[in-house]
């Protein structure tokens, strides 16, 4: 008898389900759109800002040092102030915001493409070819990240690109992991076999039948994972290993203005939120997306 | 007519069974244990013993999902048994499944023209590209299901419309042979009615076959020409339905049939 009820309760509670989360919907929808609007500024920014304000970062104006942000300056209304030599820190910020938006998503984009890849081929595929590539993330995991950062950092040198290939290097591990965690649980419902029984092939098992299943967690860990790696370029800017020093990033910028945090704290202040807020917009964003869109990833 | 459409002779398959620690093979269970029958073109032959019985196993087995240990399946004269995945594609059109579950059985993130049409991205040669959406239209006219819903996605519609898009997906390769999983099992009873006669249409239409599998007597009673009675992996009565319902030869078999719990209100006409 229970089979033939079954269906009904499934598709009641379903229902109630439904109901339920609506509300709580329109909420998430409204936590969702506002972060994403804030990303969105950070964007607009980091693209179009720097097109106003020129900035030569080998000139000094020693006449205009440590303004603080309302002065007017030989070069005009410095809103945020200037530095130790002179320079205008909103100018700074506005290049420092386009350092981090393409480092993070740069290193996204190559993280989450190795990460994605490995997940599928070793949730996927299984056996030897899973243990070897999951001990391997396991190792990658075991470094702390931001000393290997330091490390490769400091053996290569900076550059935008090596940071990038650097935080990539520390970040596909997350991306390995939820791919493959959602290509295991999918991998033996049903509508997999019955791919298979059309007669698809590895390829478009993995990407057409299963991977579609896997987007929603994969962005979800890439919001979060925007967040930290924009952190991470800071911290390593900050210590000198980041971008070169002519490239004004956020970090740079903050250790710039540690010596006159009693007489300028605008320097390091201002660009400190502007980080912050940024870290804490993606975090935030991801926590909305999470609850939204895969609440098993509660835990991560 | 005289070489059947399907033909299994002393099927093997077998499950290893793990140690928890190291994933060694400590053993294996033989859940489909030397089974022979055969099918004829245009028949339903039923299926059916208690859950654990190896009745999953023997389908997956015969549509290809799982691989055979000994013995041998052949389909139109065909030998599957060995043959590489390169050289099951062909076959495999021609065997389709209909899977239990129809919440798990249609892929969440596709809609129902991606599901249909998936067949023919897999088999180019089947239907050409600008025939897609016409013969989508066809499917789900066929299976009873509203030409507009084609956009839809599967949590859109109620478990028997689920199902009919998933036998319209079996049916958009132009299949032989069709193997029923437990496929009414999940639906309550009205719509198994009605997915059952719907079957029963197809079958008189198309031409189909079925390997039709259920733990529920009453239903293979309905559709079934033929039944074969499983257990412990192993075939203990292979009769045609009116005879084994009628006589069950085996004792197995009467636990079975006195064990089923409800008359179902269709069963009045085919008994009658
Ligand atoms: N993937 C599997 N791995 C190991 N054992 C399995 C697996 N699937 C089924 N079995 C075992 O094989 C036997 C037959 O199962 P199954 O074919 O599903 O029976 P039925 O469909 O008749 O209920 C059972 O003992 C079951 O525990
Ligand atoms: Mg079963």
């Amino acid at each position: 008898m229970t089979t033939e009820t079954a269906g009904v309760d499934r598709e009641v509670t379903a229902a109630f389900d439904t109901v339920k989360r609506r509300s709580a919907n329109a909420a998430g929808r409204r936590r969702i759109v506002t972060c994403l609007v804030i990303v969105a500024c950070y964007v607009l920014v980091a693209l179009f800002g720097p097109m106003l304000r020129k900035y030569d970062p080998v000139q000094t104006f020693t006449q205009d040092r440590l303004m603080p942000p309302g002065s007017t300056t030989s070069q005009g209304l410095a809103l945020l102030g200037t530095d130790q030599v002179g320079q205008d820190i909103l100018s700074q910020m506005m290049l420092g915001a386009r350092v981090s938006i393409t480092v993070g998503a740069g290193t996204l984009l190559l993280a989450g493409l190795i990460g994605v890849t490995v997940g599928l081929v070793a949730g996927y595929r299984g056996g030897w070819v899973d243990a070897a590539l999951m001990r391997l993330a396991d190792i990658q995991l075991s470094f702390p990240s931001i000393l290997l950062a330091i490390l490769i950092a400091a053996v290569v040198g900076p550059s935008v690109v090596n940071v990038i290939v650097v935080l990539a290097i520390t970040n596909w591990v997350t991306f390995a992991r939820v791919t493959r965690g959602q290509v295991l649980t999918v991998k033996n419902r049903e509508y997999v076999d019955a791919a298979r029984t059309l007669g698809a092939g590895h390829l478009h098992l993995a990407l057409r039948t299963i991977f579609p299943s896997c987007v929603a967690p994969i962005l979800v860990v890439a919001t979060v994972e925007l967040g930290h790696v924009i952190l991470a370029e800071a911290s390593l800017s900050f210590l000198g290993l980041g971008v070169p020093t002519d490239v004004p990033s956020w970090g740079s910028t903050i250790a710039n203005g540690r010596d006159y945090l009693g007489d300028a704290w605008w320097i390091s202040t201002l660009p400190g939120i502007a980080l912050a807020a940024l870290v804490l917009t993606c975090g935030l964003l991801g926590d909305a997306m999470r609850d939204r869109y895969d609440p098993k990833l509660r835990s991560l | 007519m005289a070489e059947p459409l399907l033909r299994v002779r002393d099927l093997v398959t077998t499950y290893p069974i793990r140690s928890a620690l190291l994933r060694r093979k400590i053993g294996e269970v033989r859940a489909v244990d030397g089974v022979s029958f055969d099918i004829a073109r245009g028949q339903t032959v039923g299926l059916v013993g208690e859950s654990g019985s190896g009745k999953s196993t023997l389908a997956r087995t015969v549509i290809g999902l799982e691989q055979a240990e000994a013995g041998s399946i052949e389909f139109q004269g065909t030998e599957l048994v060995g043959l590489s995945a390169r050289q099951m594609r062909p076959v495999r059109r021609d065997i389709q499944m209909v899977f239990q579950d129809p919440y798990t059985a249609l892929n969440p993130r596709l809609t129902v023209r991606q599901i249909l049409s998936e067949a023919w991205r897999i088999h180019p040669d089947l239907l050409p590209a600008q025939d897609w959406d016409e013969e989508v239209r066809r499917l789900l006219d066929v299976v009873g299901l509203d030409p507009q819903y084609a956009d839809r996605y599967p949590h859109q519609f109620s478990g028997g419309q689920r199902q009919r898009v998933g036998i319209a997906r079996a049916l958009a390769v132009r299949p032989k042979l069709i193997v029923c999983d437990e496929a009414v099992s999940a639906l309550d009873v009205s719509v198994q009615a009605q997915v059952l006669n719907l079957l029963d249409d197809l079958q008189a239409e198309l031409g189909l076959t079925y390997l039709f599998i259920a733990h529920d007597l009453s239903v293979v009673r309905h559709i079934s020409d033929e039944v074969i009675v499983m257990n412990r992996g192993q075939v203990v009565e292979h009769a045609p339905t009116d005879q084994l319902f009628a006589d069950p030869q085996h004792e197995y078999t009467q636990t079975l049939l006195a064990a089923v719990p409800v008359v179902r209100p269709w069963n009045q006409e085919s008994a009658a």
